[in-house]
């Protein structure tokens, strides 16, 4: 890695790569005006598989497309990036994350499921790792089948944990037993040992060394879960960055030039985007969710209680897993979002032929509504799985008083509250690429289902994991461009909390005061939706704000208790202020007259789909 | 971007295949470089360890895990029989005994005083890789594998499921859009590598596993048939290793669709030679598709069979439409603006216009054509 000891505010221009699986994408940030803002983006195949076998081939050919857009030179003769800027002509710095070849895959490991193992869980996911597999004493699992396991996986690394400091030895060694006997070997290379990173209980060390430390190459750091009450994730996270780059990254073709080009580490592309929602926590001081919907996996980050979590679903996605979230949600969950009717053997047919032809796009307008059903449920299913995983730890006891005996909450009860949540982004081609925004907001809606006051935004191109290793080394840049030129802002969502069993009768009554003097005021029905334009300011292009009061119906809550009024400035976007009187928990109506018209209702009233579209089906 | 259309499948009368033939750990090669093959030959053998049997000494003797090492009649790296004691302890001034005896036959592997676990390592299982083609060993790599080339025709299919197998080409569908139902599969079929038109029904398939026949290759398939077949809704396509009794390689898709003409006349030119096929798909970094390999029997190998050079989309391609609204159907390029258009689902995409059978135009997003490789 070059090192480089330029001071942030001496820093003017700014190149960034994110090498993909498919794409390598290039972007370059210069200082303008006293603002640091997005210039051209780029992109090229990634080259880490054969004809070429060299990542930086592709990352070449996307600063090339970057340098003819933006007309700065920025490679010299010999293909390398120019560096420091001088006038038109090279970057001071360039960074770069990476999922090429798969990312970052690896094992855990620890001694009760859902304590220790769960924890090595965690802090694996926070460094932007694939979880293959979680090995517990308790997976119901007998140990020869574990070892097969742990044979057949071939991870990139494996992260050990169990017991807290002090406590018993023998289950942590014995799961450590059970690695040493099956030897397993580690996915790219084969001339180095498999590290393993030891983060379990201190008096094990020894034990675990004499087990490990001749077939692997074993590293101990502080334990993760040193007392039952508290994690301590941050010394395996950080040692799972440098494995990533001292192992995997080297074993991965053209990696060691990359590395030597870069003024930061390179990042996992996952580690890099949940840094920046982690940021963007930090500094707005809000609790956050991110969504980024792909091709294969779907990730999942939010910081709820300043607690950051993140999730993989592995096999949740629009192209290469759409069939298995088919599988996994059904056919009437998805149908339920399509205001029409279709043939169930020739959606079958089509939802495959999407995943065995993934690069496809939808050219009717019928297959592109599918789509973003398919794309709600994906979302939905992702965000189960994270809300089962974000929760506080589990297996401490609680001390209870009288007062908490009628509370239902349980150790492990999860993080995520939908009504204290302030800000929901989106990533990823559904939704980026959605061709109306307000496609986007709807199925950021339908999937979350948030409640009270919610913001809604979406990754433009996709520039989180670049802007996530940029906050490492400059922050003030990195906020800068995520603000104005990364986030979409879309709007903002009202949904009161709450039921109504009669299914008929105002939810809330609203009075908004837009700017220019207008005030929107009305009732809220339930079961209907409302938009109200509310855009972006002109000179700065951030939302535009407005001053609202909310009156919730008695039942309903907004944030402040039922039925209890709600005064805030709320910000508009490119869509507006979405009133949602759908109530929550949100039901689809079960006759499938009034599913279709309340869908109807709700697309034309959000401008979703052209009306004639919607009347065709 | 680069990527602007999906590269076709391959379907072509002569092509030099080399494919490695790799043991899943280092072991012996026992064939020479130019020594002829046929589908079934062995090339390489190894023994993959065995399983591993754990067994909890300290709990069966009930001692505390650091006596273990004392209490064992077999230290680590000798062999075990079932049956046999490998571990005893005594108490009570040596009036009561306890044993611990090995289920497996075997080597210890490991004794641990921490846990009181000994790890028992069962017998080594022997593992052979077969030469799949009928060709000519082409390289040898030292304890791992060989290469086995073959010049012959190739067909690339789209999705299969099922490994590698062989057998003589039978066409039993007059052309290239007739479904292949069980009317059509018989006693004749059995060993056979069975071809079909648009779409093979679940009674046919069923029926070609009962007369035992090798493999079903046809142009469409249903994915609900599929999923009665496998037993599970196929999440992700990563296939191959099923063993249901047969190997399927679909060529155009899900869902009843004409096998391209060429890829049927091509079949159907060989019928009675011998097929080699997989099923195994998988779609996603590092692509395999099902294949069809009819291996030519040519007397002496050479590597000067032409390449298929990979030219790029132009006007006058022929192209398959992969999508609705004209998924399956075949054309020529007749033209590719530049510009982004919008299409009906207000999406903007490059676009190419497609002719088909010389008359009827339509526009396409690239993204949704693949090319058809003529060679």
């Amino acid at each position: 890695m070059a090192q480089k000891s330029m001071k942030p505010e001496d820093i003017k221009v700014i190149l960034a790569t994110d090498c993909g699986s498919t794409t390598t994408k290039a972007t370059l940030i210069e200082k303008r005006d006293g603002e640091y803002r997005l210039i051209v983006r780029g992109e090229a195949p990634t080259t880490v598989e054969a004809p070429f076998e060299d990542v930086t081939n592709g990352v070449l050919n996307a600063v090339g497309e970057v340098e003819e857009l933006a007309g700065r030179k920025l490679l010299d003769d010999n293909g390398r990036i120019i560096s420091p800027a001088n006038g038109n002509v090279g970057t001071d710095i360039y960074i770069s994350t990476s999922s090429a070849g798969g990312g970052l895959q690896m094992m855990v490991a620890g001694v009760v499921r859902s304590m220790t193992a769960e924890s090595a869980e965690r802090a694996a996911l926070g460094a932007g790792s694939i979880v293959m597999d979680v090995i517990a004493s308790n997976d119901k699992r007998l140990p020869h089948q574990q070892i097969e396991r742990i044979r057949r996986l071939r991870p990139d690394m494996i992260l050990l944990s169990g017991g807290v400091d002090g406590g018993t030895t023998t289950h942590v060694v014995e799961i450590a037993e059970l690695i040493s006997a099956a030897d397993p070997k580690p996915r790219l290379g084969s001339g180095y040992k498999l590290p393993v990173i030891f983060a379990g209980n201190k008096d094990a060390v020894g034990p675990v060394k004499e087990t490990l430390a001749e077939k692997t190459d074993l590293t101990v750091v502080d334990n993760l879960r040193p007392v039952l009450e508290r994690e301590n994730l941050l010394p395996a996270r950080e040692k799972i960055h440098d494995l990533f780059m001292e192992h995997v990254m080297a074993q991965a073709p053209g990696y060691k030039k990359l590395m030597s080009w870069c003024d930061a580490p390179i990042m996992p592309t996952p580690g890099a985007v949940g840094s920046i929602i982690k940021r963007v926590s930090e500094i707005e001081k809000i609790e956050v969710v991110g969504v980024d919907i792909g091709g294969a996996t779907t990730d999942v980050f939010s910081v709820f209680q300043d607690v950051f979590n993140r999730t993989v679903s592995a096999n949740l996605g629009m192209s290469y897993s759409i069939s298995n979230v088919f599988a996994e949600a059904g056919l009437p969950n998805v149908m339920r979002w399509v205001p029409f009717h279709m043939d169930e053997r020739d959606l079958r047919n089509r939802v495959k032929n999407k995943m065995i032809r993934p690069t496809t796009i939808p050219q009717m307008m019928e297959e592109l509504i599918f789509e973003q059903a398919i794309a709600k449920e994906a979302l939905r299913l992702a965000f189960v799985q994270h809300k089962s995983f974000a929760t506080v730890l589990k297996g401490v006891q609680q001390q209870r008083t009288i007062a908490d005996a009628f509370e239902q909450s349980t150790s492990g009860a999860t993080l995520v509250n939908m009504m204290t949540l302030n800000m929901l982004i989106g990533s990823g081609g559904v939704l980026s690429h959605a061709p109306r925004r307000q496609q986007a907001a709807l199925m950021l809606i339908d999937a979350f289902l948030p409640e009270g006051i919610t913001r809604l935004a979406v990754d433009s191109i996709f520039m989180m994991p670049q802007l996530g290793v940029l906050a490492e080394v400059h922050p003030l840049a990195a906020t800068e461009v995520f603000n104005k030129d990364c986030l979409i802002h879309l709007g903002t969502c009202i949904a009161p909390a709450g039921e109504m069993k009669s299914g008929k009768g105002s939810v809330m009554n609203y009075e908004i005061e837009l700017p220019g003097g207008k005030v929107e005021k009305g009732s809220l029905e339930f079961g209907t939706m409302k938009l109200i334009p509310l855009g972006t300011d002109e000179k700065t292009n951030l939302p535009a704000m407005a001053k609202a009061v909310f009156e919730p119906a008695r039942g309903f809550d907004l944030g402040a208790g039922k039925g209890a009024k709600v005064e805030r400035t709320i910000s508009g976007g490119v869509v507006g202020v979405i009133l949602d009187g759908r109530g929550r928990p949100f039901v689809v109506p079960t006759d499938d007259k009034m599913r279709v018209a309340k869908l109807r209702e709700w697309m034309l009233e959000l401008d979703i789909y052209p009306k004639a579209a919607l009347e065709r089906g | 971007m680069a990527h602007a259309y999906t590269p076709g499948l391959k379907v072509t009368d002569q092509v030099w295949l080399v494919k490695e033939r790799i043991l899943p750990l280092k072991g012996d090669v026992i064939v020479s470089k130019g020594d002829r093959v046929e589908p079934d030959t062995v090339v390489a053998q190894t023994h993959l360890p065995g399983p591993v049997e754990p067994v909890n000494v300290a709990n069966i003797l009930g001692v505390p895990p650091e006596d273990i090492p004392e209490c064992m009649l077999k230290k680590e790296g000798d062999p075990v029989k079932k049956g046999e004691v490998i571990a005893r302890s005594a108490s009570f001034f040596g009036l009561f005994k306890s044993e611990c005896t090995s289920k497996i036959e075997g080597t210890v592997e490991n004794i641990s005083h921490v846990t009181g676990q000994v790890l028992l390592r069962g017998q080594p299982m022997p593992v052979q890789v077969r030469a799949y083609l009928r060709g000519e060993v082409s390289a040898i790599h030292p304890s791992e594998g060989v290469s086995v080339a073959a010049i012959g025709a190739f067909v690339q299919g789209i999705f299969g499921i099922g490994g590698e197998t062989h057998g003589e080409i039978k066409i039993v569908c007059a052309d290239h859009t007739e479904v292949l139902d069980d009317s059509k599969i018989g006693p004749a079929c059995e060993g056979k590598v069975v071809v079909g038109g648009s779409l093979v029904t679940a009674a046919a398939l069923k029926k070609a596993i009962q007369v035992r026949a090798k493999g079903i290759v046809v142009g469409g398939f249903d994915d609900r048939d599929l999923r009665d077949f496998l037993g599970y809704d196929l999440g992700v396509a990563i296939t191959g290793s099923e063993d249901l009794g047969i190997t399927l390689v679909v060529t155009e898709g899900f869902g009843q669709i004409a096998m391209a003409q060429k890829t049927f006349e091509l079949l159907k030119r060989h019928e009675g030679k011998l097929a080699c096929i997989n099923g195994a798909t998988q779609i996603r970094a590092g692509v395999i598709r099902p294949e069809v390999v009819i291996p030519k029997d040519i007397p002496a190998m050479q590597e000067n069979v032409p390449k298929p050079e990979i030219a790029g989309l132009a006007i006058g391609s022929s192209v398959r439409v992969i999508r609705q609204p004209h998924f399956g159907r075949l054309g020529k390029v007749s033209a590719m603006p530049a510009p982004l258009q919008q299409l009906e689902s207000e999406s903007s995409a490059r676009v190419l216009e497609v002719e088909f059978d010389g008359k009827e135009r339509a526009i396409i997003p690239r993204a949704n054509v693949e090319m058809i490789e003529e060679v």
